[in-house]
């Protein structure tokens, strides 16, 4: 999958986690907490709905870094490469 | 047979708008049912059948908006079984009369603001007429008296007709700010305003608070979810809530409703979650017989509840039962949070962001996890010595957090 793709399927399960979130207006270096409005609850689904789409266990001490969509997209490529 | 009206979803409610009917006429329905979606200040809300049956007739339209009581749907007995278990319970007979109750109009005129006197007599006007002319938001310079000296009397003020388009005294629904499909802003912040002015109104708070070293929770919370899948991990406000429904058992006069006197404690604990809206707001919907649930049932009643709040598809039992309330700032609130309590429950618990503080543990300052978790409790039930008793205990079950 390339990175491209990538984001938009990150993307696609951040606005399915966060509805009111308009795709076209999230900046690759928005905090998914401070910047995004996520909370513990939110950000815990969006990590399960992420670890459905792709298999990958992301556990909890990675969670820095799915902070921001350009650290997520980094972290996914690699995981799914490694 | 019996009449299905629109239900009260709290005091503060006089209308609701039918959404949509989950039913049909020939439908067979039993007690707690989904029948119909009711949008109101709080949302849209699957509405609940409190009566087993079949609906024999639907007596509302969706779109239409109703006062409160005012008749949904006739119901009629479904089988002979049926027939013979709706004949023995008393609720049905008296369930009729209810319909026919007109809404009051009282609370929509009091709740507008009323415009101070006119100073030093400077418009006649009869007590009556000024009344009324605050109740219509209207300015008394603006009526011709027919009055003795020119006064305005109560006639004059129900004849004028504003020559300017004067604003509705209901913001028409198109023009309201929306948040969420179904959930008026305005309205909500309305709900809001009415429950928390009563609250300080009505009740006698006291409030406590105590730092509570989360530390070694952290640390079984962080090992069990080391071997769990995301959609099965715990969070530590799943352990919080856990403590608090546990510890009430000790100071089950906490966990209650005041709606009668004398005050009776409930039984079971139906915690209600203050769930912020994302764009603002809130809502506290309740977690039913959350003293029968481990932390893992309540993490599970949490994920269901905070989604079916943002997408607004609560039920009305979730909103109008609660017993008592937690509202928790999450990870990246500030240090406490003193809540107002939400009547007619007579306990609020409030925890703020669990953050890394020193704290003295052996003899030695160290960083230690820890939350400062306060309690509002309404003084006509409880006592301070109570309600410490109350936090110290959440304190001693989340030093043992009962989780695998």
């Amino acid at each position: 999958m390339t990175p491209t793709n990538l984001r938009a399927a990150f993307i696609a399960e951040l606005t399915a986690v966060a509805p009111d979130l308009d795709p076209e207006t999230i900046g690759d270096n928005d905090h998914m907490q401070n910047d995004l409005g996520l909370d513990s609850m939110d950000f815990l689904n969006l990590v399960s709905a992420l670890h459905k789409r792709f298999g990958l266990p992301i556990p909890e001490a990675d969670y820095p870094q799915l902070a921001t969509t350009a650290l997520a997209v980094a972290y996914l490529d690699q995981a799914l490469a490694g | 047979m019996s009449i299905f009206t629109m239900p009260s979803l709290g005091a503060d409610m006089e209308e609701g708008k039918l959404v949509e009917w989950l039913v049909k006429p020939g439908d067979k329905v039993k007690k707690g049912d989904i029948v119909a979606v009711v949008e109101t200040q709080k949302g849209a809300i699957e509405i609940e059948i409190f009566e087993a049956g079949e609906i024999s007739a639907l007596l509302a339209e969706p779109g239409q908006t109703l006062p409160v009581g005012a008749p949904l749907a006739r119901l009629g007995a479904a089988e002979e079984a049926e027939v013979s278990a709706a004949v023995a319970a008393p609720e049905p007979a008296v369930e009729a009369p209810k319909a026919v109750v007109p809404p009051t109009p009282a609370p929509a005129s009091a709740a507008r603001p009323v415009p101070p006197p006119a100073l030093g007599g400077a418009v006649l006007a009869s007590p009556a007429a000024r009344a009324r002319a605050a109740e219509l938001g209207t300015a008394l310079e603006a009526i011709a008296g027919s009055g003795p000296g020119g006064a305005i009397l109560l006639s004059d003020v129900e004849r004028y007709v504003p020559s300017a388009p004067q604003p509705a005294a209901e913001p028409v629904a198109e023009d309201r700010p929306k948040g969420k499909p179904g959930l008026d802003m305005t309205e909500m912040r309305r709900a809001i305003a009415a429950a928390m002015s009563r609250a300080k109104r009505e009740i006698p708070h006291y409030y406590l608070t105590h730092e509570i070293d989360l530390q070694s929770a952290q640390e079984r919370l962080t090992a069990l979810n080391r071997d769990r899948t995301p959609d099965r991990r715990l969070l530590m406000g799943a352990l919080l809530v856990h403590a608090t429904v546990t510890a009430l058992a000790k100071v089950p006069e906490l966990n209650g409703r005041y709606e009668a006197e004398p005050y009776a404690p409930s039984g079971p604990v139906h915690c209600g979650m203050a769930v912020a809206m994302r764009g603002g707001g809130l809502i506290a919907p309740a977690i039913l017989e959350a003293q029968v649930k481990d932390p893992d049932a309540i993490m599970a009643a949490m994920r269901d509840i905070v989604a079916r709040t943002r997408a607004g598809r609560l039920r009305n039992s979730e909103i109008t039962q609660g017993t008592i309330t937690i509202s928790s700032l999450g990870e990246n609130g500030v240090d406490a949070l003193i809540g107002v309590i939400y009547p007619p429950q007579v306990a609020l618990v409030g925890f703020g962001a669990p953050r890394v503080r020193p704290m003295v543990q052996d003899g030695a300052v160290q960083p230690r996890l820890a939350v400062t978790v306060s309690l509002a409790a309404d003084h006509r039930v409880s006592d301070g010595r109570r309600g410490a008793l109350f936090l110290a205990e959440i304190d001693r079950l989340l030093q043992e957090p009962a989780i695998p």
